[in-house]
């Protein structure tokens, strides 16, 4: 398949995800609108992961402090530093007010600042270590929070629908149209998470894009054909951490609460099987990747491991019985929740995107080429 | 905290706990070490894992009857035969592809058996004796439980075990050497996946021991450990991930820097410290250690040819 054909394809996929966005709530209840749009928040997270992780060869296991980062400046900038809600003797900065939407840009380029900071050092580290480095970010992130207590509100966090004026809690209305809280978050988050997925594109495809892969693919080939390392490497960690701000600072919004269990370490796990699904190194197989993470847990839990097993397991035989428990018990939906992970890694080894990629070698294949 | 005097028997008593939980720690970083190497990944499942040996040996003890003993070398042997299934069954499939896809299986892997073993014996936590009793000894003034020294004695002889193995045996050898160059190893006859394969059995025993050893002192319990694995990790990485030595090192260190911590705090020398902090402090620490050593205490700068 040309370049061509292909960015067409390409186009017109997007194309189909808008307007599949754009009818979406139109059959779907209030509550799925609301699972939507975290879909669209962990897509956001999904693409600056990957275009540090996938693109750039760099393993975090640390977004989910990133997210964190650019949750808590929402949160302040929203709620402030209310005696009520901190310490009462600390007279913050920041009074906070401002409204949700116009955190967001804000959350972003405070988390790539401290992603760009960041890069810096790990520059020093590759592979593993720097795995470990990320890991140690997003493990003391929570402590740093309850230690900031007057800032970040300690361990009982900030609540944002205490100020229903500056959020869509109370339903918004747009053009004229209303819209309930939960329709408002989806159509938000959806709208910044294509604007982000157009943007992501430009970026990988452009001068910038083929730098990181460079540096992926062999960062003393890279060094060789003039790729500066150290420009590059920051610069993906920046990228990547604003993406991740953005998105946090919308989970803010959508959680309409922060506290330092609102990003576990789990999240930056979940990120990184997140990209690991949809495909590395691709941007289309992403919206995969957020759909497993946002629902797969909750598939999980519907499923009952007992059904899922032959009958004669469950209740016949004395070895199966003692072995299998019966229906219900707790820990079955992780088991089933690890099991799909694992067989879905052997079925896709690229993710869905490589699913997708293969696909279209196939087409292509067997339409006959013109011109050789 | 109030500040105490002097005590240097307490000292003493805070550096042995400190060398019982890094001899744990070693032992899990072993056997990160021993995977890293072989397959080239971090094997996340690896304190799940040890969590199971854990709950398999307090199994065989309370609900079957078992004496202490056999229950522990039993756990071992299922251990063992279970890290060699686990290569065989879930890893080699993905071996040879993107790392990454090898470490997103044994996050499966780590959520699966959590999954398996509340489902199985409930999140309740439950006591898992300690082989060495709950007596004190008296060493002078130092009192220590005598479950550490027990620890303390456990770690070394494996340790020691194991480099017996790795530097006397034709086995070790060919362990080494399918981890260092599988191709080549290939060629002069060692048969590369069951070394591979031998290698997680190993680890997983190295593991079932660190479990057994972890449960009396935190409680056995299906998370107990998810901070073991996290101060394993670390320890790896401090010592350099694929240096033996460093592992053990890196876990000693770890142990006694994070008991030192806990043993100065309570003199008052830093109130702002506190037992939740230690963890954040460890990867600190570590994290300027490896920025001024990239590769570890123990570890080899890597060489690149193009």
């Amino acid at each position: 398949m040309s370049p061509r054909t292909q960015r067409t394809i390409g186009f017109v996929a997007f194309a189909g995800l808008v307007a599949l966005v754009v009818v979406l709530p139109s059959f779907v209840s209030d509550f799925k609108a609301q699972q939507y749009a975290y879909v669209a928040i962990y897509l956001i997270a999904l693409l600056g992961l990957n275009i540090l992780t996938g693109y750039t060869g760099q393993i975090s296991l640390g977004h989910g402090a990133f997210m964190a980062i650019g949750g808590y400046t929402t949160a302040i900038l929203m709620a402030g530093n209310e005696p009520s809600l901190a310490c009462s003797a600390c007279d913050g900065p920041i009074g906070g007010g401002l409204k949700d939407v116009w955190t967001l840009p804000i959350a972003a380029v405070v988390a790539g600042l401290v992603g760009l900071a960041f890069g810096l050092p790990a520059l020093r580290l590759s592979g593993l270590y720097l795995a470990l480095a990320t890991f140690a970010v997003a493990v003391a992130f929570p402590s740093a929070v309850k230690r900031f207590e007057g800032f970040t509100g300690g361990g009982q966090g900030i609540n944002l629908s205490e100020e229903p004026e500056l959020t869509g809690v109370s339903g918004v209305t747009i053009l004229g149209k209303s819209l309930t809280f939960y329709e408002w978050l989806y159509y938000l988050s959806w709208s910044i998470a294509l604007v982000a997925f157009a943007v992501a594109w430009l970026v990988v495809r452009g001068r910038a894009g083929r730098a990181f892969r460079a540096v992926r693919d062999s960062e003393t080939a890279a060094v060789s054909s003039g790729v500066s390392l150290a420009r590059y490497k920051t610069l993906a960690f920046g990228i990547s951490a604003a993406y991740a701000g953005l998105a946090g600072g919308l989970f803010a919004i959508a959680n309409t609460f922060v506290n330092p269990d609102t990003f576990p370490i789990a999240l930056s796990i979940f990120l990184l099987i997140g990209i690991v699904v949809g495909g590395l190194g691709g941007l289309s197989g992403l919206v995969f990747g957020a759909i497993f993470i946002a629902f797969l847990p909750q598939w999980a839990q519907g499923q009952d491991l007992g059904a899922l097993l032959p009958n004669f397991l469950v209740q016949g035989g004395d070895i199966g019985g003692w072995f299998f428990k019966g229906t219900g018990a707790p820990g079955g939906p992780a088991i089933v929740y690890g099991v799909v992970l694992i067989l879905l890694m052997f079925v896709l080894p690229n993710g869905v995107g490589g699913l997708f990629r293969r696909a279209g070698q196939v087409i292509s294949r067997r339409r006959p080429s013109r011109g050789g | 905290m109030i500040a105490a005097e002097f005590d240097f028997a307490y000292l003493m008593q805070q550096i042995v706990s400190g060398l019982a939980a890094g001899g744990i720690y070693a032992l899990l970083a072993l056997a990160l070490v021993i995977i890293h190497r072989s397959t080239g990944v971090i094997n996340f499942a690896q304190g799940e894992m040890a969590t199971l040996s854990a709950y398999i040996c307090w199994a065989l003890i309370a609900s079957h009857g078992w004496a202490y003993w056999p229950a522990f070398v039993a756990t071992l042997v299922l251990s063992f035969a279970g890290g060699i299934a686990v290569h065989r069954v879930v890893i080699r499939p993905v071996e040879g592809g993107s790392v990454l896809r090898i470490v997103i299986v044994t996050i499966g892997l780590l959520i699966a058996i959590n999954g398996f073993v509340i489902w199985q014996w409930s999140g309740e936590p439950q006591q898992l004796e300690s082989p060495f009793g709950t007596n004190v000894v008296t060493i002078g003034d130092v009192v220590v439980l005598s479950h550490y020294i027990g620890t303390i004695a456990v770690a070394v002889a494996i340790v020691l075990l194991l480099w017996l193995l790795f530097r006397f045996t034709k086995v070790g050898l060919a362990l080494r050497a399918a981890a260092v160059n599988p191709d080549e190893a290939r060629l002069v006859g060692v048969r590369v996946t069951w070394m591979l394969a031998l290698g997680w059995g190993l680890a997983a025993t190295l593991g079932a021991v660190a479990g057994v050893m972890t449960a009396p002192i935190v409680g056995l319990d299906p998370n107990m450990m998810a901070a073991v694995l996290i101060y394993a990790f670390a320890a790896a990485v401090l010592g350099g991930i694929d240096s033996p030595m460093g592992a053990v090192v890196g876990g000693l260190l770890l142990g006694v820097i994070l008991s030192l911590l806990t043993y100065m705090s309570q003199y008052g020398a830093f109130d702002w410290y506190s037992e939740e902090l230690s963890l954040p402090i460890a990867l600190l620490v570590i994290l300027v250690v490896l920025l001024v050593k990239p590769s570890g205490l123990f570890g080899k700068p890597e060489v690149k040819r193009v």
